[in-house]
């Protein structure tokens, strides 16, 4: 189980950047240049709070799996 | 940090029933400020947010994401620091005051009709203090309750805070329906929308004096008497790697999926209904009501359950059965409210000047309304429709219940003592405020997009991108939890972390 766990971790540190990529180069830089005001909420949200959380926090997450952090 | 604490004598049970009650009307008055707002967003915005206005637009949406997304986390590390630091009883005492302050105060703000910006500037102002002290509140309550229980009993004992977000709800919608209903609508709209947040000032006093009495938390005590206390709690909870690791744990592999389906199943479900189904406004009220109500009661089955086979099954087996269960739930909610699958009563049909009423065969009616170029639908399901709904929408308010009943004592029994209050209380609104809170907004987008999609190709000979845009929404909740299925499923234990 500590294999696949580790494992795993490459996985976490994957999908966090695939979920980065594809919230600031799908969705925050296309509505940051829209030039429409009810975009720049939804812009902001995007690259400050949710790619931080999303991309951030797995990469932590499964860099600490990688290094066995959370094997029994 | 092996750090094991030995439980200090269990209160005795008349004692713990006072903190659970204390504690938990407290976090209840909490919900109910914090749900007014929003159940009176409509109102809110034509006084405070002048559609025609930019600027006023673009606070008004602030108003809704911010405090919503944004300020909780914030709140539960500022509040968290305070209460590893003085205390949880003092802290929570101040989360509960800032919130009804700031909630009556919305209530006598002058409109913009009368002071002009100031006016949008201020209801911002005062929903971001509701997100701070909303931030802080629920961790003060779930680790004071724990910390009161028999460490075999506490998913029994903070369950019952649990259902205090339910309860918040229920209470917020039943004080406007009665003060709607005790005076004209123009009144409500002229003042009468004031009134449901300037009540909350009176049940805050009464649950401030209810909590002043009661004693700190013995666990808390202890571990201050013996100068055990943290002196920077945030450092320790997210400085150190010991503790950042199970932050992150609780996150993804707990709060996370809970998060989404709590959302889907309490707020998605009634926003389904009414812009996706175009289901009767009080309807849908009515269904998202009778579900909850009956379903309630298991935040408590399953917090009990907990203390006996344990946390994770539970959280993970409603994730799991949410994950599968998900698109079937909501396909059949689809179906049974499209009238097209329905036998028209074309002799009973009704038409009116701009209107026309159509019926059918199991007591559901239709409601098209012309206005301009577009024609607006509205359904009202037949009686035995009106269930089959409920019945669907009560059984994701089991899976809400499966996975949010236990979480308390979950996280609670993640971290020590000393930094527990800040530990679980960032995973807890990152998890909920940000993942849950952006669902409806997210799910939303995913079906507009879905159906300009289908729109964009029907033109043309090319195949239709999407078969069932309606179910396009639900992507993102299944994702989600699944996600956070195989985190929990892999790296959870289904025992306490490091603490008793």
């Amino acid at each position: 189980m500590n294999t696949v766990k580790r494992v795993l971790g490459v996985v976490w540190i994957i999908l966090g950047l695939a979920a980065g990529y594809y919230l600031i180069g799908s969705q925050a830089i296309p509505q940051f240049t829209s030039g429409k005001s009810e975009d720049l909420v939804p812009a902001i949200i995007y690259t400050f709070i949710l790619m931080p959380i999303i991309t951030g926090g797995l990469c932590i997450f499964g860099w600490y799996a990688l290094q066995g952090e959370y094997d029994d | 940090m092996q750090e094991t604490i030995t439980v200090v004598a269990s209160s005795d049970k008349k004692n713990l029933w006072k903190v659970i009650g204390a504690s938990s009307l407290g976090t209840l008055i909490e919900w109910y400020d914090f749900y007014i707002f929003g159940s009176l967003a409509i109102v809110i915005s034509t006084k405070f947010f002048p559609p025609d206005n930019p600027t006023a637009a673009f606070l008004s949406t602030l108003a809704t994401f911010a405090a919503g997304f944004v300020v909780r986390p914030f709140g539960a590390l500022f509040f968290g620091r305070l209460g590893d630091i003085i205390g949880r009883k003092y802290t929570f005492m101040v989360t509960l005051l800032v919130m009804g302050l700031a909630t009556c105060a919305i209530g006598l703000v002058p409109g913009y009709e009368t002071i002009g910006f100031a006016a949008p500037i201020l209801v911002l102002v005062l929903r971001l203090l509701q997100g701070l002290a909303l931030g802080g509140e629920y961790g003060g309550a779930a680790t004071y309750v724990a910390e009161h229980s028999e460490p075999h009993k506490r998913g029994f004992r903070t369950s019952w805070i649990q259902t205090t977000a339910t309860f918040g709800l229920f209470i917020s919608l039943a004080v406007i329906m009665l003060t709607k209903s005790s005076m004209s609508a123009e009144a409500f709209d002229d003042w009468g929308w004031r009134v449901p947040f300037l009540i909350s000032s009176l049940m805050v006093v009464v649950s401030y004096f209810i909590r002043r009495n009661m004693d700190e938390s013995p666990l808390f005590k202890k571990a201050k008497n013996e100068g055990k206390t943290s002196s920077n709690p945030l450092k320790e909870s997210f400085g150190k790697k010991y503790n950042f690791k199970f932050v992150l744990l609780a996150l993804f592999g707990a709060t996370m999926g809970q998060g989404v389906i709590w959302y889907t199943g309490q707020f998605y479900a009634l926003s389904f209904l009414q812009n996706v189904c175009h289901v009767d406004f009080d309807q849908t009220n009515f269904i998202i009501g009778a579900a909850l109500l009956a379903g309630t009661g298991f935040f408590v089955v399953f917090g009990w359950l907990s203390d006996k086979i344990g946390r994770k099954p539970i959280m993970l087996a409603g994730m799991l059965l949410a994950i599968l269960t998900y698109r079937p739930i909501y396909d059949r909610i689809y179906q049974l409210t499209d009238v097209t699958n329905k036998h028209e009563l074309v002799d009973q049909q009704r038409i009116a000047e701009e209107t026309v009423v159509k019926m059918y065969d199991d007591g559901s009616t239709a409601t098209l309304t012309k206005t301009g170029d577009t024609i607006k639908q509205t359904v009202r399901v037949g009686a035995g429709t009106f269930f089959s709904i409920a019945l669907l929408v009560f059984i994701q308010v089991l899976y809400v219940t499966m996975v949010y009943g236990p979480i308390a004592a979950f996280l609670v029994e993640m971290f020590p003592v000393r930094i527990r209050y800040t530990s679980m209380s960032l995973p807890y609104h990152i998890g909920n405020g940000i993942f849950g809170g952006l669902l409806p907004a997210v799910a939303t987008y995913l079906v507009t997009k879905a159906q300009v999609a289908n729109a964009a190709v029907v033109q043309t000979s090319a195949a239709i991108p999407h078969d069932r845009p309606y179910l396009a929404g639900l992507w993102y909740p299944i994702i989600i939890a699944g996600v956070s299925f195989v985190i929990g499923l892999c790296y959870l234990k289904n025992k306490n972390q490091n603490v008793q």
